[in-house]
């Protein structure tokens, strides 16, 4: 191995990428050569130094208390519910009454306030996305980067489509997380609106036919196809959203 | 709260998450609000995980969380660190003089630390403070392997440097 190529591969070799052979031809060079010698030297002295203590930060007590507090708010609504239906605290009664109702109106009521349930997860989703300047982890206009974008991160390969000439410019991709999973989040505008579209895996085979909900300012609209669930949230007006789901379906559908 | 994954799996890096949050912002107070917010966001994204390295996983929800933050508050220190990538040259910093850095004392190896560019800051810690291989490295800051092997000789470059003009410096005086 000559000079350069050994000064090429110290780095490698401090940090212990390197095979045994390539290791020990090094060590024999360093050890004959005084020049790359010197830079070895420097080199480990350098990752020495920055090894000393007290370069190190570790969290202050507060901040171990700060972030349990703020996870404990986010889990607060599951640890209410949890308390609420404890065996210990529902008396036989009450259970017996949920048991006759959800026999009689489970069904049509479960699907109902699933869809509910899903409409608050995807309207929050949003509200945070806009919240915490959190739109896009990956940030492009072309179908084709933020696509692929989401392979090796999702159990599932996402339509994506530009809409740009139609006026909904793709903004970017990122992950989210709703009805317990994570789920792709694409992030379109529309002027200075702003329109997610959630999608992931439907469990049942049933295409649905689009469904609207306002909430909070916000509309939401969904459906499902081939499998997936789409669902489009904005303050962009009724109308509008329903165009650009119109372009999503006309255009997600089979590609 | 009762312990869940997560008190059992992010908890324990919070030092980790902490420690590459104050090197990247700078600032006690900046860090611990990018960990909390990084926290909350691991949090929502639980399910994502699929379990081998939490700490990595951890690590780059908070490189992240740092970055958003610095682009809101701190816009100019990510394109700063884009240009001086480019205009650096690696090799003639290389010399033996540098060998004074030895002398080089905690607090002058802080400073230089902190006067990296963002790039290759985050490089050298999640390397030589966090102990993290390339292959982790590249996973967490989303970059090639190749672009962490640049990066770093880089940063010891300039450390070195740094360090070891200013070292040469003390022992003139």
């Amino acid at each position: 191995m000559n000079c350069s190529e050994v000064r090429s591969l110290v780095h490698a070799h401090l940090d212990g990428e390197l095979d045994l052979v390539r290791q020990v031809e090094i060590d024999d060079h360093v050890r004959q050569c005084e020049a790359c010698q010197a830079i070895y030297e420097s080199q480990r002295a350098l990752s020495s130094a920055l090894k000393t203590d007290g370069l190190y930060f570790t969290a202050p007590a507060s901040l171990q208390r700060r972030v349990r507090a703020a996870v404990r708010s986010m889990a607060e609504p599951s640890r209410w519910w949890s308390r609420a239906f404890s065996p210990q605290r529902l008396a036989l009664a009450g259970a017996a009454a949920i048991v006759i109702v959800a026999a009689i109106a489970g069904p049509i009521v479960s699907r109902r306030s699933h869809d509910d349930q899903i409409a608050q997860q995807v309207v929050s989703a949003h509200i945070r996305s806009l919240m915490a300047s959190h739109l896009t982890d990956v940030l492009s206009s072309d179908q084709h980067t933020v696509k692929p974008w989401f392979a090796g991160k999702l159990d599932f390969s996402p339509p994506v489509v530009d809409l740009k000439d139609q006026g909904f410019p793709l903004v970017g991709g990122r992950l989210d997380y709703v009805e317990n999973r994570p789920i792709a989040a694409l992030a379109y505008r529309s002027g200075q609106h702003v329109i997610n579209l959630f999608v992931w895996p439907s469990t049942s085979s049933a295409d649905v036919g689009e469904s609207f909900v306002g909430r909070q300012g916000y509309n939401a609209l969904s459906w499902t196809r081939d499998r997936t669930n789409f669902w489009a949230v904005s303050d962009l007006n009724a109308t509008e959203l329903r165009q650009f789901a119109q372009l999503v379906q006309d255009r997600s559908s089979g590609g | 709260m009762p312990a869940g994954p997560f008190d059992q799996v992010v908890l324990p890096h919070l030092d980790a998450a902490y420690n590459l949050a104050r090197w990247l912002t700078r600032s006690d107070a900046d860090a611990e609000d990018v960990v909390q917010e990084a926290c909350v966001r691991a949090l929502r994204f639980f399910g994502g995980y699929r379990g081998d390295n939490a700490r990595g996983w951890l690590l780059a929800i908070v490189r992240n969380s740092c970055y958003d933050f610095l682009r809101r508050h701190r816009p100019q220190e990510l394109t700063d660190a884009f240009d001086e990538e480019i205009h650096t040259a690696v090799e003639d910093t290389q010399t033996p003089e540098a060998l004074l850095l030895r002398r080089a004392d905690r607090a002058m190896v802080r400073q230089a630390l902190e006067t990296l560019p963002l790039a290759w800051r985050e490089v050298i810690i999640l390397r030589e403070l966090e102990g993290l291989s390339y292959t982790q490295i590249a996973d967490v800051a989303g970059i090639k392997i190749g672009t962490v092997m640049s990066r770093l000789a880089r940063a010891r470059a300039r450390l070195q440097q740094l360090l070891g003009s200013d070292a040469t410096r003390e022992v003139a005086r």
